[in-house]
């Protein structure tokens, strides 16, 4: 079996899972933030009024919640829906409550990793479709709505159907100044926005074992543009001592070589190059340098995808060797406490501001086109985050082009679309 | 959440007929995520692909997309868009994963899986009747009919109960 079949296999009670059947399986952990939250409120407060017993969960220990889509509150409805998520807290007796203004908070899926809240082997279901991110610690994630939350809070199982698992073996190690989101972006420029769709994506090779933890996140983090339901990596050596680092000791569960893929793909690590998904898909993944040149309105630097620790170091850098200011508005959105912390400690704060940058507190942002750095009509921004549907950062006439956060640094220094490998050789 | 489904099998409607990979942030777009109130969804719906939509959506309207409807975020707020603006069918060549099992258990949509050649046929504004009983869409203006697929056990069950909450026991569902 596949590491996603035997997470499901033991979930279910069962010895063995094949692609296609449709088990009930306990779920270990679920995440609601404020965007899902309230639509699981609103799905308890139905069944009351049917008659049904929405006072007590299935295990409050299961489950954890962040503040990240609409925080600092742009707006009187933001505030109103944190209200709702502060009464579940009370009544339900949920202590994994991250607030913003209250100490660590941050975007669920750089929290979840961070705070070392979802352990590998373990089926875990979030409010959030990049809840995926997760895979890159061994975990089954898999993001659902606020019904299927709803029934996962009072249960503690739901339905899963097993999928078939395409295999991505990456081998070798990247070049300076590339970085896996150009993996991703090519992964997903070459199998489509479907080409995953309902199935699980494996990556295994030496070229994992290479990437640090929070670089891989950003594989399994976008596994779900191609409509895969989890993206999935079994636990190596440097995740188990993450794990014992934070006091927890963790199994691991990695595919049998007999193990059953629907496809294999193989990636030669060093020869990837800078890639920027163009407007207005992920999957319209190009090499940078056939873009290169185009003019931009904004350089953007978040989101679970592209605003951890390792994506700001790595853009910091770009900046500092350039070592003037930026010629595009620089917005910068650390994705949590933890993040904005470091960057302090570590002077990136400096370096961006240097560079001209706005720095704003932790939050999904314009990412999703929320708040923080929304794009105007016609505005282009080339931006570190997962996502470039129309109007997803602003309004719909808006372009976005995704890249590496590197590669975003060194737009937001020429003014253009530019290759980061300038500043670094 | 539904109320009770399943009572009827037969929907006729007007087309409006979109292209592929219509995402969830085109259906209802970020910005309006705050505000679960039908009113609130339903006045906002495909504003993002386009902001003449809501205007020119009707109750019982029929929704046909390409394929990859649906795709992008989890927000159930999607499917409930279309559901409050009164479309209880929607039509595609392929539906992304999460907005396909959101319409599902939570009883907001049917969603129907169509054939290339259906998706060619039916215009935009015509008079369809899918008929889910015999599987089948029929285009009434253009006097045409073409099979559509036929719904998984488990999917059938959950549709017919009007949602994962109404289905009852869930290990009746495994297969």
């Amino acid at each position: 079996m596949t590491i996603t079949e035997k997470i499901l296999a033991r979930a279910s009670g069962r010895s063995s899972v094949s692609p296609g059947d449709v088990v009930v399986a306990r779920v270990d952990r679920v995440m609601m933030h404020d965007v899902g939250a309230p639509g699981v409120w609103e799905v308890f407060q139905e069944l009351r009024s049917r008659g049904v017993d929405v006072s007590r969960l299935f295990n409050p220990a299961m489950v954890w919640m962040t503040e990240d889509h609409f925080v600092p509150p742009p707006d009187a409805k933001s505030a109103e829906n944190l209200r709702i998520m502060e009464r579940m807290a009370d009544m339900y007796g949920i202590s994994e409550y991250y607030r913003f203004g209250m100490g660590t908070y941050g975007v669920c899926h750089t929290l979840a990793y961070e705070e070392a809240l979802v352990l590998p082997g373990q089926v875990y279901v979030g409010t959030d479709s990049h809840t995926v991110t997760s895979g890159a610690l061994g975990a089954f994630a898999t993001g659902m709505g606020h019904t299927d939350v709803a029934y996962i809070l009072l249960h503690g199982k739901n339905w899963f159907r097993v999928p078939e698992t395409i295999l991505f073996r990456l081998r070798g190690e990247l070049r300076d100044g590339v970085m896996a989101k150009d993996v991703i972006l090519r992964v997903l420029g070459d199998i489509g926005a479907d080409g995953a769709n309902y199935m699980a994506m494996e990556f295994a090779g030496d070229g994992v074992a290479s990437m640090p933890i929070e670089e891989r996140m950003t594989i399994t983090n976008m596994t779900v543009e191609a409509g895969a339901k989890n993206g999935i990596m079994a636990p190596d050596a440097r995740v188990v001592e993450y794990y014992r680092e934070k006091g927890k000791e963790v199994q691991v569960i990695a595919s049998d070589p007999d193990a059953e893929y629907r496809d294999a793909h193989d990636y030669e690590l060093p020869r990837i190059v800078p890639m920027v998904a163009k407007p207005h898909s992920p999957a319209n993944a190009v090499e940078l340098s056939e873009v290169e040149g185009t003019e931009i309105d904004e350089a953007y630097l978040g989101s679970c995808t592209g605003g951890k620790y390792h994506d700001m170091a790595a853009a910091a850098r770009v900046l500092k060797r350039a070592g003037r200011r930026a010629r595009a508005r620089l917005v910068v959105v650390p994705s949590s406490t933890n993040v904005y912390r470091r960057m302090l400690r570590e002077g990136l704060i400096d370096v961006f501001m240097d560079a001209g940058a706005v720095i704003g507190p932790p939050t999904c942002g314009a990412c999703i086109g929320g708040h923080m750095g929304v794009l105007g009509p016609d505005e282009v921004a080339i931006s570190s985050t997962n996502r470039n549907f129309p109007g997803r950062m602003g309004h719909r006439t808006s372009k976005v082009y995704l890249a590496s956060p590197a590669s975003v640094a060194a737009s937001a220094v020429e003014g253009r679309i530019a290759d980061p490998r300038r500043f670094l050789g | 959440m539904a109320e009770a489904g399943g009572a009827s099998l037969r929907f006729r409607g007007r087309v409006h007929k979109l292209g592929d990979n219509v995402d969830t942030d085109q259906i209802i777009p970020a910005p309006y995520l705050k505000d679960l109130s039908p009113e609130n969804l339903a006045a906002h719906v495909l504003e993002g692909a386009d902001p003449s939509f809501p205007r020119r959506i009707r109750p019982g309207d029929i929704v046909l997309g390409g394929r990859n409807f649906g795709s992008g975020s989890s927000r159930e707020h999607a499917p409930m868009a279309l559901r409050y603006a009164g479309v209880r069918v929607v039509m595609a060549l392929s539906f992304a994963r999460i907005f396909y099992r959101n319409a599902v258990d939570g009883g907001h949509l049917i969603p129907v899986i169509v054939t290339e050649e259906a998706y060619r046929g039916i215009g935009d504004g015509d008079e369809v009747e899918v008929d889910l009983e015999s599987s089948i869409v029929r285009d009434l203006t253009a006097g045409a009919e073409y099979p559509v697929e036929r719904f998984p056990r488990l999917i059938a069950r959950i549709v017919q109960a009007g949602g994962i909450f109404s289905v009852g026991d869930l290990s009746s569902l495994e297969a």
